[in-house]
């Protein structure tokens, strides 16, 4: 392990090097580009593997750190630096095998794009900071590859710029996950200054392995340090990974591309929030008082139901799964919060196979029913996408949590952990798990049962787009079964067995009671035409255009927020404009009057007085200057040099 | 070669253009380069043997022997950065301002009279030939802006000649003060720092100073300059503006007022702490709401320049530090966007107004990765000069008070919602625009590449190795503080 480490950097040079060499190919090199990405994201696949079997027969949380110096002046010195223990080592090999296969999938999906070589360029870039953040054992590093995934999403949001809708998303989501970035970055700072180092691990003097005595330090609010640390670092958490409140960025994010979506939004960029949670998790619970993992645990829970309610209710396939990515992040964070590390990082892995295989099945349905992406006007795909089908379904069941299906184990450990910490916690989110099976139901019944309502005839998608999905489907399935290897592996000591039947059941129960609702509602009865009210539309009345309008959360944020921030700078610069300025017009033309009245007797002292002809000169150059222009530069000079003579005058007096 | 030979370099420059003939304009353009490019390779040459600690005094010779006025120039760790910005700034500027055909020659003769009076304020250890070099600065500047300038020139100019005259007479009421009361020997600003004039003289000496210093560097609420010289200038002159004649106030701030007046500063550390702040928030709110993308960036440096304020009244290390790399890096950011909004689209559109501009991606795409670029930088993005800067600012700002520096993170946000709207007004959207059907937009031509590649390059070298600047900032910003105790 302590080998493998120094070459952890490999991993995300790999793709690093690629968007180089692909920034630097002509736009027609399309196949090279491609190959170029492949190859690189392969290979660090291979290398993340290769680290994460290196960190297998090792038991207990092992880990093997490589600092090195980036920058030093005089005593103080800023290291960067690498890491490879289990988390890392997990979520590097997801990150980079989830990666490879949406690339895949982007050969196909992107095939007709003039820019296709630019969207690989900026694919691998992304890649790149993703895996960094992953291998870094620095704060810093971590946040620099932070802002980089962050800087990347919105070039790829925002591919399509010339869609009004993409330009406006992809500045949303730059600028509210920018607002959760104040919250890291203060922490950032005051870790470094209360730790003296952002190295996280460092033979006994990482920032983490003094959470402990940070614990110790009071801080703000009436917090101890550690907890004023770990809160303002679940701010950057909350805006990369979409936590309420600062989760409206994600679903307008659906403007990208779908790989896109599948990638960033679904795979890796919003994990990296619950990622760096579960990374400073010792400083997270290094306070006996558990306030800070209360309140992220709180915060998910919320998120995890406030978001199912409005999946229920949308119509565009990408923004279902947008809001269920915003829900299940939801509940990493409550598993996390509720003290379990294990299971939330587990629930991270599982769901990063079966959204990335959801989002680029939506992506196969979009580009085999000709960009088609409103779910009223799909229907009866399972004939014309069998395959696509196939994989979506199971991809389904495993979000849905239908055993025996990954998502089942994973969320099964989440609730299990909740339901231990907090009943209350735990009831909320299974019935947002219950949301959550009704509202997949919905889509697949609404885009692959009953008749075809669009225009033109859909058909199945080239292997190169449904080849990813089928192998990422038998990730769906397999995965969950190693959920108890994986909390061994982290380290974490056995599982308390507390309640498990009790919430496995009632996990079952409300999956099934989920899905049967849905085959109520929409199964029984299919949509025939695309213009046909949604039937839960016509039972809820209002509160599902309350939903569909996502709570109205973007029109407060507007009428709230936003307008106040504008109103203060309209404020400001009428401020600039009346005050400041007033005051400077009313001193000009003071000086104006002052000037005419005392212009003979400055002439007097200007002859008179013989200041030092670098004066006169400047004066004469302003009268041959005057021709240009109709300043009064004269004035102001005549009085500068009044003023000096003035004073020289006094001193040889004295 | 000795780093003071940048100034007579380049006065004898200007000179040569003065006397070259009036219609030799590409001779003139060419002369201004390689006087730019020889300051910039002394600087550089400076910056590179400077061995990182002390003072390496290149003249120090008696100028006016009844005032005790000394020509007196040094330079040190924290003068060396700035010296080799002024260099940077002068060659982009000129790079820049290639296509300027109306009287050539005055423009480059005043470009080039004005950099080396800054070349001078930059080394000058004397305070009255700091004045002197200052003055010199300042008076170019009104010709540039009234001569070539737009909206509003007249106005532009007279304000910005108006607040620094107005300035300089606080200062110069301050320097004589401390000058009398250290007993009327000296000018040497490393002598007059050796014995520090008396405590009450200092709290009301120093404010005045400072504050005539920080109206250069677009201090609140001395800032209203600001916006309106960079909207009247033309490029190349807001490139100056913001790039350096800024920085000659705060970097004044830093050598006379502070280094003179510790006790006055010591006394005042909070005002100018809470300026700064107010000035960082102040700036980037009033840019959000602007219409017109010169605008923008004007009140961008208003923001921008709080950081220095912030990090020189933080007293530390880590914040001094920071507002020293902060000057340096908001010049060259600075410079890169008004070179874009100025010269890049300007000249093209004859247009500034946001909601006049649109779909410019597709016209001139080198100019939209450049503001990408530039605007990334502006907002601290990791990699970039601007975020090593601000990192150590915001340390610096931390140990002081928590609030200070939670305040000023909030820029952070402000700061990428007005950098990304100007990006989707000016460069995305939709086309069909007035100015878009002018397809015969002339291309971006080679004197813009070359000066934008140097600048962005420069960004990211120090983003990525701040070690190269960091070094003798950090040495002499000890010796500084080490100094004021």
């Amino acid at each position: 392990m302590n080998e493998l480490v120094k070459q952890q950097w490999l991993i995300p040079f790999l793709p690093l090097v690629a968007a180089a060499v692909q920034a630097l190919l002509p736009r027609t090199a399309r196949k090279l580009s491609a190959g170029i990405c492949l190859t690189a994201m392969g290979a660090s696949c291979v290398l993340a593997l290769r680290a994460f079997v290196g960190t297998l027969g090792h038991h207990e949380a092992e880990r093997a750190v490589w600092n090195f110096v980036w920058f030093d002046y005089g005593t103080t010195r800023l290291e960067l630096g690498f890491i490879l223990d289990p988390m890392t080592a997990a979520m590097a090999l997801m990150v980079a095998f989830v990666g490879f296969w949406i690339f895949v999938n982007a050969t196909g999906y992107m095939s007709d794009d003039e820019n296709f070589t630019r969207f690989f360029c900026f694919l691998s870039l992304f890649a790149a900071a993703m895996l960094g953040l992953v291998v870094a054992n620095n704060l810093l590093m971590l946040f620099m590859c932070w802002e980089l995934v962050g800087l990347c999403s919105y070039l790829l949001i925002g591919f399509w710029h010339f869609k009004p809708s993409a330009a406006a998303a992809m500045k949303k989501a730059f600028i509210t996950t920018r607002i959760g970035d104040v919250g890291f970055f203060l922490g950032i700072l005051l870790l470094s200054w209360q730790a003296g180092t952002l190295n996280l691990y460092d033979g006994g003097n990482g920032a983490l392995e003094q959470a402990g005595a940070l614990a110790g330090i009071p801080g703000w609010f009436g917090w101890s340090m550690a907890t004023t640390i770990a809160m303002l670092l679940f701010i950057g958490a909350m805006g990369k990974s979409a936590q309420f409140p600062l989760h409206v960025w994600l679903p307008d994010a659906m403007e990208g591309p779908t790989p896109v979506s599948a990638l960033i939004h679904a795979a890796t960029m919003v994990a990296a929030g619950v990622f760096m949670v579960g990374r400073m998790f010792a400083l997270f619970a290094a306070d006996t008082s558990g306030l800070a993992l209360n309140i992220v645990m709180w915060v998910g829970c919320f998120t995890a139901l406030f978001s199912a309610t409005i999946a229920v209710a949308q119509f565009d396939i990408k923004r279902v799964l947008a809001y269920s990515t915003c829900s299940q992040l939801g509940f990493m964070m409550m598993a996390l919060g509720a003290g379990g590390l294990a299971p939330g990082q587990f629930h991270l892995l599982t769901h990063a196979f079966f959204k990335a295989l959801l989002f680029l099945g939506s992506g196969c349905v979009i580009i085999g029913t000709h960009h088609e992406q409103d779910m009223r006007k799909m229907g009866g795909l399972r004939k014309y996408m069998p395959v696509t089908f196939g994989c979506y379904l199971i991809g389904m069941l495993a979000l849905a949590g239908v055993p025996p299906f990954a998502g089942f184990w994973s969320k099964d450990e989440v609730l299990l952990v909740a339901f231990q910490r907090n009943k209350l916690a735990w009831g909320l989110a299974t019935f947002a798990a219950f949301l959550t099976a009704f509202y997949m139901t919905r889509q697949m019944f609404m885009v692959f049962a009953g008749k075809w309502r669009g225009h033109h005839e859909p058909h199945e998608v080239p292997w190169n787009m449904w080849l990813p999905i089928a192998v990422l489907s038998v990730f769906a399935v397999g995965l969950g079964f190693f959920g108890a290897q994986y909390g061994h592996y982290l380290g974490a000591h056995g599982e308390d067995p507390h309640g498990k039947w009790i919430v496995m059941g009632l996990s079952v129960a409300v999956g099934a009671a989920g899905i049967l609702l849905g085959w109520i509602v929409y199964g029984r009865r299919t949509m025939e035409h695309a213009d046909e009210p949604d039937p839960l539309a016509v039972k809820l009345g209002a509160l599902f255009t309350c939903l569909n309008r996502k709570w109205y959360v973007d029109e407060f944020y507007d009428a709230t927020i936003i307008r106040a921030t504008m109103l203060l700078g309209e404020l400001w610069r009428a401020f600039d404009k009346l005050v400041i300025d007033g005051i400077l017009h009313g001193i000009a033309w003071m000086a104006w009057g002052v000037s005419q009245v005392v212009r003979w007797v400055g002439d007097e002292f200007f002859i008179n007085g013989g200041f030092d002809a670098g004066c006169e000169s400047v004066r004469l150059s302003g009268r041959e200057f005057a021709k240009f222009q109709a300043g009064r530069i004269q004035g102001y000079l005549r009085i500068l040099c009044l003023g000096t003579v003035i004073l020289l005058v006094i001193w040889y007096l004295k | 070669m000795r780093t003071d030979w940048t100034i007579y370099l380049t006065f004898l420059g200007a000179g040569l253009i003065m006397l070259l003939p009036r219609n030799a304009k590409n001779l003139i353009r060419w002369v201004a380069l390689l006087t730019g490019a020889a300051g910039l390779a002394l600087g550089l040459h400076g910056c590179i043997v400077y061995d990182g600690t002390g003072f390496v005094h290149l003249a120090n010779v008696s100028w006016i022997p009844s005032l005790g006025v000394r020509y007196h120039l040094a330079v040190d760790g924290l003068n060396l950065p700035l010296v080799l910005l002024n260099g940077i700034v002068c060659v982009t500027g000129i790079l820049f301002s290639w296509n300027i055909e109306e009287r050539v020659k005055e423009f480059f003769a005043f470009f080039l009279t004005l950099i080396a009076g800054v070349y001078g304020v930059f080394m000058a250890m004397d305070l009255f030939l700091l004045f002197v070099f200052y003055e010199l600065a300042i008076v170019p500047k009104y010709f540039i802006i009234a001569i070539w300038g737009s909206t509003r020139k007249e106005y532009g100019a007279m304000k910005l000649v108006l607040y620094s005259f107005v300035g300089s007479a606080a200062v110069f009421i301050g320097v004589l003060a401390a000058f009398f009361a250290g007993g009327g020997q000296t000018f040497d600003i490393l002598e007059m720092a050796k014995n520090p004039i008396a405590r009450h003289v200092q709290v009301w000496v120093f404010p005045l100073v400072f504050a005539g210093f920080g109206v250069l560097a677009g201090m609140w609420p001395f800032h209203t300059w600001a916006p309106t010289g960079h909207v009247a200038a033309p490029t190349a002159a807001s490139m100056l503006l913001a790039g350096v004649v800024m920085k000659l106030g705060s970097y004044a701030c830093l050598r006379a007022a502070m280094l003179l007046f510790p006790s006055g500063l010591a006394h005042w550390q909070w005002w100018i702490a809470w300026l700064g702040v107010i000035g960082i928030l102040y700036g980037a709110a009033v840019a959000l709401v602007q219409k017109d993308f010169k605008f923008i960036i004007g009140y961008s440096s208003v923001s921008h320049m709080g950081f220095v304020l912030l990090g020189l009244a933080t007293l530390n290390r880590d914040g001094m530090s920071g507002a020293v790399l902060q000057m340096f890096s908001h010049g060259i950011v600075a410079s890169l966007l008004f070179a874009v909004v100025g010269r890049m689209v300007y000249d093209r559109t004859h247009t500034r107004q946001l909601d006049e501009l649109g779909g410019l991606a597709k016209v001139i795409p080198f100019a939209c990765v450049t503001f990408v670029i530039g605007g990334a930088a502006s907002m601290g993005m990791p990699g970039f000069s601007g975020f090593v800067a601000e990192i150590q600012v915001l340390i610096g700002a931390f140990k002081m008070s928590p609030w200070l520096a939670a305040l000023a993170a909030l820029s952070i946000a402000v700061t990428s919602a007005y950098i990304l709207n100007a990006l989707h007004k000016v460069f995305y959207g939709e086309d069909g625009r007035d100015v878009q059907s002018a397809t015969a937009m002339p291309p971006i031509s080679v004197p813009e590449i070359v000066g934008a590649v140097i600048l962005m390059a420069t960004l990211v070298i120090v983003g990525l190795y701040p070690q190269s600047l960091l070094n003798m900032i950090q040495a002499n910003v000890d010796s500084f503080l080490g100094g004021m105790r």
